[in-house]
């Protein structure tokens, strides 16, 4: 187990270093400037030039490549051009933000989903499993910024039962698992779990309905086990790929939530970055997408690691 | 003796009590901005950023009148009491000092802290330089040279050339504390979590992107500014939605640019819509390169007469002055032009076809707008309404759309650049306080982009000896009669399409109090109060 665990971590180096390579080019095909974000109007081409050559910013693409990879592995991931403030600082906390928010959907999303997808696989072509399926449907199909606006026009606006943005008083900084600050992350952590339900419900569904009609489940029936018993295998044989489907989810769910961050105004990675994205904030943006985009590598790891764990199939190959 | 005493403590409860009643709530602000403006002195994020942590935590030698809504505002004193040139030499310029102020850390206000923050902008090898406030406020002072501090409350500024429009520069510096910047360790970016300066309200919490929070600042040496709030809340709203519901559910009691179709709704729950003409422009720059159609000044008033602006106004909520000009009518600039800017299309088709258009020769030109963007109001509808028009008088518009980061960017670069791709126009918005942004920056000869905002490439011996008789005039009366002058020609050479201004609308829960929109992008929050 502990040389798979090594081998799948070997292969995450080639993996991060494309998306350090991809992150940085990307964000410089985009036209823009990041110096608009700083300097007035009026600022003249000479001002301007000064300003340019002052972050580096007038080197070659490959000389700031470099630099940039070269601060980072020492742990510097710069400053942030608009605000001047630590790069690792913004997207730290902003990552961390956001993990609270995706963290909140999946405890919403991932038993609600396994539930109802369980539901539907075990009675399929019942109206209860087109009941789960058109709502499952309908959770993937609904935009979530949509969604968000109107939760909020209802539990905000209409019922003032519930806030409508930010993390709480005094901010995320003084965060604190009280009603206080509770209620300003249900209405973006629903709004958020929507999606993960319809899929993870879906997959469930799927993966359930097969297995169930697969041999070794008549040939567990005719050993004479007891239904929970037959449905407790059958979830084993479906866990490995339904977690597969939910660690993915949690990654999107970190790193795609910029439209409801954006809603709710939660100060978190998504809100960040499409701040750094119309600020053309360069270093801003290169951190923000690098450190989310390692998440992602990160969840998979995690999820290869544990599917190996529960499925010892996967081991072997 | 014991009667004496009682006096003296019953005006002492009676003091306690009017101070009291003095500091009446908290006010929470959503703000457009994505996030605080920058704290240390000079700051960013525009309009906004002067008008909420400039002005606020900050003074200038100079500033802007903000007591009245009825009338455009003017230069008063600030931390300087007077001003004058040495008639003698036009480059120097004398400032007496305010005595007595002090900064929030307590320290004393002298001419050589204003030395210290000139340096902090313009002296790259000064210890204090800080590239970030420097990037906010160089380009704000173009006309200074040098400065010395000849006594504690007397400091002299040499401009490069004779410039009488010094004064409107000195707006834009604001004196950030020496010695608050030492207690910092020298390190601006711990001032920035506690900053110092001598307004009249003080930093108390300071959470990047989320909130500010600011306090009354008891000392403060103009007693009728004086804040007469607990409390006020800045958090970055930057979504209208987000904003507009933030208002709506209470959480905050104030937005910025409140989105013109929420505003009905705002209205019948009892919110109150605050607006007033200040000085900014919704206009289209016009290419003047060799070749360009606007160099015709028929088809230039053709087009400014085929837009029917107050049919415009519905789409806006009725949030918007008619262009009469360039500047706003209400400015002190405006004069008396004789190009009645309004709609006649019958006027409009004749000096098209006296030009050479017609049904079966229309003119094709490309426009470059953004669909969002700082001060552009609603920028897609109202240039497809524009467009619309000119189609009227044969005016075929193709739209060439960038993002509004990219869009200043196009803005700096002028109508000559490649970039461009052959735009004949830019739809842009901006500030037009002071001599220099409302009128000289746009068609000086030697601001010609890239070397500044000159996008047109326009340049004119007429306008050129306006600009400099602008600059020559040290007499505030007769340098607004220049002003007016020269917009007098601005107007009658059509040199832009003039289209509209912003009546910056903001909106507030009726328990605010107090508040009075001055014709100016900066406001006053001293006079608040919220009454619950």
């Amino acid at each position: 187990m502990l040389s798979y665990f090594f081998r799948r971590l070997i292969l995450v180096l080639p993996v991060a270093f494309g998306v350090s390579v991809i992150c940085f080019m990307l964000v410089q095909i985009a036209p823009g400037d990041p110096l608009t974000a700083i300097m007035p109007i009026d600022a003249t081409a000479e001002e301007q030039a000064a300003m340019r050559a002052a972050y580096g910013l007038d080197k070659p693409l490959p000389v700031q490549y470099a630099i940039w990879v070269g601060n980072l592995v020492q742990g510097d991931m710069g400053k942030s051009i608009a605000t001047g403030r630590p790069v690792a600082q913004e997207v730290f906390g902003a990552v961390q933000n956001s993990l609270l928010l995706a963290a909140s959907a999946a405890v919403i999303a991932f038993p609600i989903g396994i539930f109802l997808g369980f539901l539907a696989g075990y009675f399929r072509d019942t109206l209860l499993d087109r009941a789960v399926t058109a709502l499952s449907i309908t959770g993937v199909s609904v935009p979530n910024y949509w969604l968000g606006i109107v939760l909020v026009i209802i539990f905000s606006v209409n019922l003032g039962w519930l806030p409508s943005m930010g993390a709480g008083p005094g901010g995320s900084q003084s965060w604190a698992w009280d009603w206080l600050h509770i209620r300003h992350l249900i209405l973006p952590a629903v709004t958020l779990a929507v999606v993960p339900i319809g899929i993870v419900a879906r997959t469930v569904r799927a993966l359930a309905g097969d297995i169930l009609t697969q041999d070794f489940v008549q040939a567990l029936y005719a050993k004479g086990m007891s239904r929970g018993d037959v449905l407790r295998h059958v979830a084993r044989n479906a866990a490995a790929t339904a977690l597969s489907v939910m660690g993915l989810q949690l990654g999107y769910l970190l790193g795609g939530s910029i439209l409801i961050e954006t809603v709710f105004n939660w100060p978190g990675s998504g809100f960040l970055l499409s701040n750094a994205i119309f600020q053309r904030d360069l270093p801003l943006l290169q951190g923000t997408i690098l450190i989310l985009a390692l998440f992602f590598v990160a969840m998979n790891l995690i999820v290869d690691v544990a599917q190996a764990a529960i499925d010892p199939r996967i081991k072997r190959t | 003796m014991l009667r004496l005493k009682a006096g003296i403590a019953a005006l002492a409860v009676a003091a306690t009590m009017a101070s009291a009643a003095m500091a009446q709530g908290t006010l929470r602000i959503g703000m457009t901005a994505a996030d605080i403006p920058l704290t240390t002195g000079q700051t960013d994020q525009g309009g906004e950023g002067m008008r909420f942590m400039g002005y606020t935590v900050y003074d200038s030698l100079i500033e802007w009148d903000l007591t009245s809504a009825d009338k455009p505002s003017v230069l008063i004193p600030g931390l300087a009491t007077e001003w004058s040139v040495d008639p003698e030499d036009n480059t120097k310029w004398t400032f007496k000092l305010r005595e007595g102020v002090t900064f929030h850390d307590g320290a004393p206000f002298t001419a050589e802290d204003v030395v210290w923050n000139l340096d902090k902008i313009l002296d790259e090898s000064a210890e204090q330089y800080d590239p970030r406030q420097s990037a906010q406020g160089k380009s704000r002072i173009p006309a200074v040279a040098s400065y010395t501090a000849v006594d504690d409350y007397t400091l002299e500024i040499v401009t490069k050339e004779p410039d009488a429009t010094l004064p409107y520069q000195m707006t834009w510096i604001l004196m950030s504390s020496k010695a608050n910047w030492e207690a910092m360790d020298k390190d601006w970016e711990k001032v920035a979590g506690s900053p110092s300066g001598t307004g009249p309200w003080k930093l108390e919490t300071f959470v990047p992107r989320e909130r500010a929070e600011l306090v009354p600042f008891d000392a403060y040496w103009d007693e009728t500014r004086v804040p007469q709030l607990d409390k006020m809340v800045l958090i970055p709203l930057p979504e209208p939605n987000a904003r507009s519901a933030a208002l709506l559910s209470g959480q905050v009691d104030w937005i910025e640019a409140p989105a013109p179709d929420t505003i009905p709704a705002m209205e019948g729950n009892g919110f109150v819509i605050s607006s007033n003409a200040y000085p900014h422009n919704w206009t289209w720059h016009l290419s003047r390169l060799e070749g360009s159609p606007w160099n015709d000044i028929r088809v230039r008033k053709a087009a400014n007469l085929a837009i029917d602006r107050e049919g415009m106004a519905p789409l806006l909520g009725g949030l918007m002055v008619p262009a009469k000009g360039f500047l706003p009518p209400s400015s002190q600039w405006f004069g008396e032009p004789s190009f009645d800017i309004s709609y006649d299309l019958d006027a409009a088709k004749a000096l098209m076809e006296e030009a050479g258009y017609g049904p079966d020769n229309h003119l094709a030109v490309k426009a470059l707008i953004s669909p969002s963007g700082s001060g552009q109001m609603l920028p897609l509808p109202m240039n497809e309404y524009v467009q619309q028009s000119l189609a009227e008088i044969w005016i075929d518009v193709e739209f060439s759309v960038v993002e509004w980061n990219q869009m200043i960017n196009l803005w700096r670069a002028g109508a000559a650049d490649p970039s461009v791709d052959g735009a004949m126009s830019v739809n842009f918005t901006y500030f037009l306080q002071d001599p220099f942004t409302g009128l000289i920056r746009h068609l000086d000869c030697n601001l010609i982009a890239p070397n500044g905002t000159n996008w047109g490439h326009y340049c004119d011996d007429e306008m050129q000896a306006l600009f400099s008789e602008i600059k020559n005039t040290f007499d505030p009366e007769a340098q607004d009669a220049v002003m007016r002058k020269t917009h007098e020609k601005y107007v009658d050479d059509a040199l832009f399409l003039m289209v509209t201004h912003d009546v910056a609308p903001r909106a507030m829960a009726p328990k605010v109090k107090g508040f009075v929109q001055a014709q100016n992008w900066y406001q006053n929050f001293s006079s608040i109060t919220i009454e619950e």
